[in-house]
């Protein structure tokens, strides 16, 4: 199991454990858990509504590509620790990270 | 005013083949959408990439298909509202209604067809607490007249090609021109960010980079931005303008507000035809909602078609409507 938290737009906090192995994206993970994101482009890196901010963790994911860089900057509110959930495979490099949810609601 | 059969919100791809739908039985259209440009999100979303599931193209360009739709639509001749967003509609004795967008446009028709998408897109805007206030009077999100930054200090926030491509223009035309822009390495263009580079070093405009406005201020119009940098400093700068551009967002806007059945963002719609609670508002593609819908362009198309069949009744009261393929007349136009 895989187990990192969430934090969602109003503060509460919840933690989620993901079976290792499933070829999902946070993106995808956060809307099965019902967590109210947009995604407008399914996980393509071209809407930036997928939007989360790493309180914790940052150093152990994947570095972002160009692609999802380019979208950040088109966030006025991303910064330093901003990723996009749909580039973020889930895989053990999440364990213990702690995401806020930024991205704009439905 | 502009007088036509059926008046459609929103020029996303769904609207659009709603007016070859709707030619088809001699009904004209006219359309509106908040975009400069017609396409929806196929053009300002994803224009370069393929799409794979439309029936006859095993694979087309998003802004291909866009443009394809705009010559199989041409022979109908719709008018077409761009750049502007539909506010208000208001039901007419007579039972047809008047639309009018946020620049005071009129549309007077007997259906309205709202083919308005994932909403209105519009600008996304930096967290600045008085940001609204300031708005029209020194905050704009996008450049429509660029004479009115002759000799006046601008400021613009963004780190994408429309904010460098901008700063590059203004460079000439403004007194003081200021980018500012989070990171400290563009994503747009390399040339353009060479060029706004270039400008930087020879003085001709400021750069701050790893910055962010953190407030604004001014006395019915803006007079100063601060600047917060990544090493927490803080500058004030002198300006007439701030045109922050971080591209657009989708948002349902005022379709929210006109009494329709709304279901998470969606309009609920009759699948016989596609009609919503209101008479003569019909509502097609990724607006509406039913079960089993599924977003797909492909889906939105066969709403429109059906659609039409309905709203005939409205535009030709007196009419019956009897189904031609358009294989048993070619496309017979007005
Ligand atoms: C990245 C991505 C890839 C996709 N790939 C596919 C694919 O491969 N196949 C597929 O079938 N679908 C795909 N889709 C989905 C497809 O793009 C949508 O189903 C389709 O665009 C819906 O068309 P529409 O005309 O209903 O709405 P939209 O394309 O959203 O157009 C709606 C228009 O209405 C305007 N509007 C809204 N409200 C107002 C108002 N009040 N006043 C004025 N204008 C207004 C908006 O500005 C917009 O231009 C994809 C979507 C994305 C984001
Ligand atoms: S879902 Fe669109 S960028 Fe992540």
């Amino acid at each position: 199991m895989i187990t990192f938290t969430i934090e969602d737009r109003d503060g509460t906090r919840q933690a989620l454990e993901i079976p290792e192995g499933i070829n999902l994206s946070l993106m995808e993970v956060l809307k099965a858990s019902d967590y109210n994101i947009l995604a407008t482009c399914g996980g393509m890196a071209l809407c930036a509504t997928c939007h989360v901010q790493v309180l914790e963790g940052l150093e152990a994911l994947p570095p972002a590509q160009d692609t999802e860089l380019d979208m950040l900057d088109t966030l006025p509110n991303a910064d330093s620790d901003s990723r996009l959930a749909c580039q973020i495979r889930v895989n053990e490099s999440l364990e213990g990270a702690i995401f806020a949810i930024r991205g704009e609601d439905q | 005013m502009i007088t036509t059969d059926i008046c459609i919100i929103g020029a996303g791809p769904v609207g659009l083949f709603a007016v070859f739908e709707a030619g088809l039985l001699k009904m004209r259209c006219h359309l509106i959408d908040a975009l400069p440009q017609v396409g929806g999100q196929l053009s300002e979303i994803y224009p370069q990439k393929p799409i794979y599931d439309i029936p006859g193209y095993p694979e087309v360009k998003a802004q291909t298909l866009v443009d394809n739709l705009m010559d199989q639509i041409a022979p109908f001749k719709p008018g077409f509202t761009l750049g502007e967003r539909v506010e208000a509609l208001e039901k007419q004795d007579d039972g047809s209604y008047v639309i009018t967008t946020n620049e005071g446009t009129a549309v007077q028709c007997q259906v309205v067809v709202i083919a308005g998408g994932l909403g209105c897109f519009e600008p996304r805007k930096p967290e600045i607490t008085n940001l609204e206030q300031f708005e029209g009077k020194g905050v704009a999100y996008m450049v429509k007249n660029p004479e009115l930054f002759r000799d006046r200090r601008v400021v613009l926030a963004g780190g994408g090609d429309s904010a460098l491509d901008w700063t590059i223009f203004l460079a000439d035309i403004a007194q003081e021109v200021t980018l500012i822009h989070r990171s400290d390495s563009f994503r747009g263009a390399p040339d353009s960010a060479e060029k706004v580079v270039e400008l930087a070093r020879q003085g001709r405009i400021k750069l701050l980079l790893q910055s962010n406005i953190t407030s604004i201020h001014g006395n019915g119009h803006l007079k100063e931005v601060s600047v917060t940098a990544k090493d927490k400093s803080v500058q004030i700068l002198a300006a007439d303008h701030l045109i922050p551009l971080f591209g657009l967002t989708p948002k349902l806007g005022p379709i929210a507000d006109w009494g329709l059945h709304i279901d998470k963002s969606a309009i609920s719609v009759n699948t016989v035809d596609y009609s919503t609670n209101v008479e003569r508002i019909y509502a097609i593609g990724d607006i509406n909602t039913y079960p089993g819908k599924l977003k797909l362009i492909l889906c939105g198309f066969h709403e429109a078609a059906l659609m039409c069949q309905s709203a005939f009744h409205y535009v030709y009261p007196n009419q019956k409507l009897s189904f031609k393929y358009t294989t048993v007349n070619g496309v017979p136009t007005f």
